[in-house]
């Protein structure tokens, strides 16, 4: 995907990686789907279910796609 | 020597040429004619059928024409009459399983019911350089949900969706989901035409599991086939010769039955003869397909005769269903004539020793 038009998010790279005021991520839990908020040092696991499989959630920035 | 080929015949083996030398009239007229002249006297069009009732197909007789032209008009109809297509998408959200990029591909490829004479060209002189404007630029809007809990969805369920079968609630996603959303004086414009929206309302486009949605803006613009194929007019435009079948001798009695059961597209009748017996005709050369079958025991070449007219084209259209596919041979010569213009134009400039690049702006 070289494109530069394809699958390029509109707007700032770095402003979503902290989507927290306190720091921290929030990712999804890869068994049973919960949010999950990860600080720095926090143990990477679902306080739910304790798996350790997280997910990156999906940017809510607009995302500009060629019908091609 | 003068004469040309006017015939195809097909044999056991291969097809071979049938050449005919020139009558009188012929000679004068290569001598005194241009090609143009020559083919505005054999030039003839008959329109077949619309298609058997179906008005996105025509089938017409192109006769007295050099294939090159029936050629030249079918490669423009499949690349470069112009068509409007979804170019860009703005994806707000697709929790769905369909990956963003496959999602913009397949919301490319819906046909739209726009005509193409209504828009620019992107980037066309007058207009404004790339920049998207309401006259070479239209937009849909696809907002689809499937909520996570069924007492959310809305009762009669939001237009171009439904459940797939099962008691999964999987969502169709259909085409008939985009939402044409009008710019500056697009309603105006385009209220003749009842509006903009996709050409079939039931092309899949998506399948939502529970709790996915599918949130996007596309914009479309005006382009041609050669450039992608989502922008071509034609789901196929063809031709093909005439076939001329022939009966050598007469085949009757047993024989007739036989030929008659022989082919397989059922070219041939039987002919009562009242007390003398039965004879078989020629009923319906046009569906013939050369496959020989009839010719293809020994014996049978002698009582018939395959062939092609070399010179008369049996043209289809199957448009898509943007323009009726009458407009699309219109606009098809009207490319071609522009094709020529341009010829001449190079070659005068040519000729009077102007740089042709200098020449033309």
């Amino acid at each position: 995907m070289a494109d530069p038009v394809n699958g390029a998010a509109v707007g700032d790279e770095m402003e979503e990686e902290q989507d927290n005021p306190t720091g921290g991520v929030t990712y999804l839990c890869g068994d049973c789907g919960s949010d999950n908020l990860i600080k720095a040092k926090d143990p990477i696991q679902c306080r739910q279910c304790g798996y350790r499989i997280m997910y990156k959630k999906r940017t809510k920035r607009l995302i500009q796609f060629e019908a091609r | 020597m003068l004469g040309r080929v006017t015939k195809y015949r097909v044999k056991n083996d291969a097809p071979s040429e049938v050449f005919e030398a020139a009558s009188e009239q012929e000679r004068k007229d290569r001598l005194l004619l241009s090609y143009a002249e020559r083919v505005e006297k054999t030039l003839d069009v008959k329109a077949v059928q619309s298609g058997g009732g179906h008005t996105n197909e025509l089938v017409f007789d192109l006769v007295g024409v050099d294939a090159s032209i029936a050629n030249a008009l079918r490669r423009i109809l499949l690349a470069e009459v112009a068509t409007v297509a979804i170019e860009h998408v703005y994806m707000f959200m697709n929790s769905s399983i369909i990956h963003d990029e496959i999602l913009a591909h397949r919301l490319g490829l819906i046909p739209i019911m726009a005509n193409p004479r209504m828009f620019e060209f992107v980037g066309e002189e007058g207009g404004e350089q790339d920049e998207p404007t309401e006259f070479n630029t239209c937009v849909f809007k696809l907002e689809v949900k499937n909520p996570a809990d069924p007492a959310d969805m809305p009762d009669p369920m939001p237009t171009g969706t439904s459940y797939a079968a099962g008691p999964r609630r999987t969502m169709n996603v259909f085409s008939g989901a985009m939402e044409w959303c009008p710019h500056g004086d697009q309603v105006e414009r385009f209220e003749g035409e009842g509006g903009l929206r996709p050409v079939h309302d039931d092309i899949l486009i998506a399948k939502l599991r529970p709790g996915q949605e599918i949130v996007a803006e596309m914009h479309c613009r005006k382009g041609i086939g050669k450039d992608h194929a989502k922008f071509s007019p034609v789901a196929t435009a063809s031709y093909r010769l005439l076939p001329v079948v022939t009966l050598k001798e007469e085949v009757e009695g047993q024989e007739a039955e036989e030929l008659v059961a022989k082919c397989p597209l059922n070219v041939f009748d039987i002919e009562d003869l009242g007390g003398a017996g039965k004879r078989a005709k020629v009923a319906r050369p046009r569906d013939c397909t050369m496959c020989r079958e009839c010719i293809r025991e020994p014996g049978w070449s002698d009582k018939v005769s395959l062939s092609r007219v070399a010179d008369h084209f049996i043209f289809g259209i199957e448009s898509v269903g943007m323009l009726p596919p009458k407009e699309l041979l219109k606009d098809s010569i009207q490319v071609l004539r522009q094709k020529c213009d341009s010829m001449i134009a190079e070659v005068e400039a040519f000729e009077s020793g102007v740089d042709f690049d200098e020449a033309m702006p």
